[in-house]
């Protein structure tokens, strides 16, 4: 048992996006690191693998990989280098380290205190955190159908290769790949109106009831003061610039 | 030369009890061969196995007198041999029924013009004319699998292999389906539990038990023997 995933769910939800807020109004690169290393030293707890974890990270830094190549390039300041007649300035490399560091520093918290929990306890926490019922239903149906569309997708495409089907850049393919989609949704949304028959005709009425009972223990309450102590040391040196 | 020659297939799904454990097969020019067999005996996965859709863990593939075993071995036995899935809603996949028809033929490089005028001809041969414009999962159960069915002929297969053709048809329907088998010259394997249709349409009888096919002897009466 990894010490992360005894904690209350909705203490992690709550801190992990108390952390992303500050973080995001921190701009002391010394402080980033801080803040990136807190992820660091609770990830063990977590019961994640580094490489996934990392891979994970990786995946979203693909995202903002673009702007934050561009970024040296378009920030006014002092002449760092030219390429091809474009001037890349200081403080513009400063800029782009800062957005990377905050960045990967909340995905990284992020991954490790609600990416370690089990999709369906995500959902009852959200719940109970008076989150859109609709959103938490959302959460929970994708979770529970996901596999079953993409095994319907698998056996439609077998039945596909079954008819000599080789996709190849054309307009046959174009059109079947279409057809192919066109029929999942037709099927997800029939499949969807069986499953609220079923649903209706076992007394549901818009509520899901959550079996998990939530309780705050002093675990709980150990891990938010430090959280919250941390945090809030973060936003001292953030506003007075202590040792900066 | 005999159309399909399983030799020796060995198969497991991931983390399953292998479900076929040396299976040997020869289908003849002619043969209308019956597979019987408990719930996931393996049954669905010979099929599957012959027109390459799963690999065997072991064992050896000759369709066609050719020996196959890559992916790539397996694109012309697609062409000649048609598999009817089990369930018609995994197959029919396009908005159409004429469309759905003409997806195969149109793999097989024949031009629009071609596919349609084979579509034509093959839904009056069948009877089933007047499904050729409805939107296929508005069909009935039992059309969906006649259509199913057709989308495989329209492909003018040497082998026909069905997955359970029967299930869940009514009498009619049922009627319907083994009087279009019947009048099919094509070789055929069947996966069936319905005995009463084995002997109707099949003239040799296989049973997977234990991973193996084994020579079938009726328990029934009115079964083919």
């Amino acid at each position: 048992m990894f010490w992360v995933t005894s904690i209350d769910p909705r203490v992690r939800i709550i801190l992990a996006l108390l952390f992303s807020l500050v973080v995001v109004s921190l701009k002391a690169l010394p402080l980033l690191l801080v803040a990136f290393a807190m992820g660091l030293l609770i990830l063990p707890g977590s019961g994640l693998s580094w490489q996934l974890t990392l891979k994970r990270m990786l995946a979203m830094d693909g995202f903002i990989l673009l702007m934050l190549i561009m970024l040296p390039f378009t920030v006014a300041g002092d002449f760092w280098f030219s390429i091809a007649g474009f001037t890349a300035t200081w403080q513009g490399l400063w800029r782009a380290v800062e957005i990377a560091l905050k960045a990967n520093a909340i995905v990284l918290m992020l991954l490790t205190l609600v990416g370690s929990m089990e999709s369906v306890t995500l959902g009852h926490a959200l719940g109970k955190l008076r989150v859109s019922r609709s959103l938490v239903h959302l959460l929970l149906f994708t979770v529970r159908y996901v596999e079953v569309l993409k095994e319907e997708y698998q056996r439609l495409r077998q039945a596909m290769q079954a008819r000599a089907f080789r996709p190849g850049n054309n307009w046959h393919t174009y059109r079947s790949f279409g057809y192919l989609f066109g029929m999942l949704l037709v099927r997800a949304m029939e499949r969807s109106e069986r499953v609220m028959e079923a649903m209706q005709c076992r007394g549901f009425n818009g509520q899901l009831p959550m079996l998990a009972q939530l309780r705050m223990g002093l675990m709980d309450w150990v891990f938010i003061s430090v959280m919250l102590a941390a945090l809030g040391g973060l936003m001292y040196l953030e506003i007075y610039r202590v040792i900066i | 030369m005999s159309l399909f020659e399983l030799a020796n297939i060995h198969f497991g799904y991931v983390g399953c009890p292998p479900v076929l454990n040396g299976a040997n097969l020869s289908l003849q020019a002619g043969e209308r061969l019956c597979i019987t067999g408990h719930n996931g005996a393996g049954k669905s996965t010979l099929l599957r196995i012959m027109v390459g859709l799963l690999k065997p863990n072991k064992g050896s593939i000759t369709a066609f007198g050719q020996l196959c075993q890559q992916d790539k071995d397996f694109y012309s036995v697609r062409q000649r041999a048609g598999l009817v899935f089990q369930d018609a809603d995994d197959q029919l996949f396009c908005p159409t029924v004429a469309e759905d028809i003409a997806f195969g033929p149109l793999n097989q490089g024949k031009s629009p013009a071609q596919a349609m005028q084979l579509v034509t001809d093959l839904l009056q041969q069948m009877q089933l004319g007047y499904l050729q414009d409805r939107v296929t999962h508005k069909l009935s159960g039992g059309e969906k699998r006649l259509v199913a069915l057709a989308s495989v002929l329209a492909m003018q297969p040497e082998v026909l292999l069905l997955d359970e053709p029967t299930n869940a048809l009514d009498e009619e329907n049922e009627a319907r389906l083994v009087a279009i088998l019947q009048g099919l010259p094509q070789a055929m394997v069947l996966v069936s539990h319905d005995p009463h249709f084995r002997r109707k349409i099949g003239n040799r009888t296989l049973r997977v038990v234990e991973g193996q096919l084994l020579e079938s002897n009726a328990s029934c009466r009115h079964a083919v023997a």
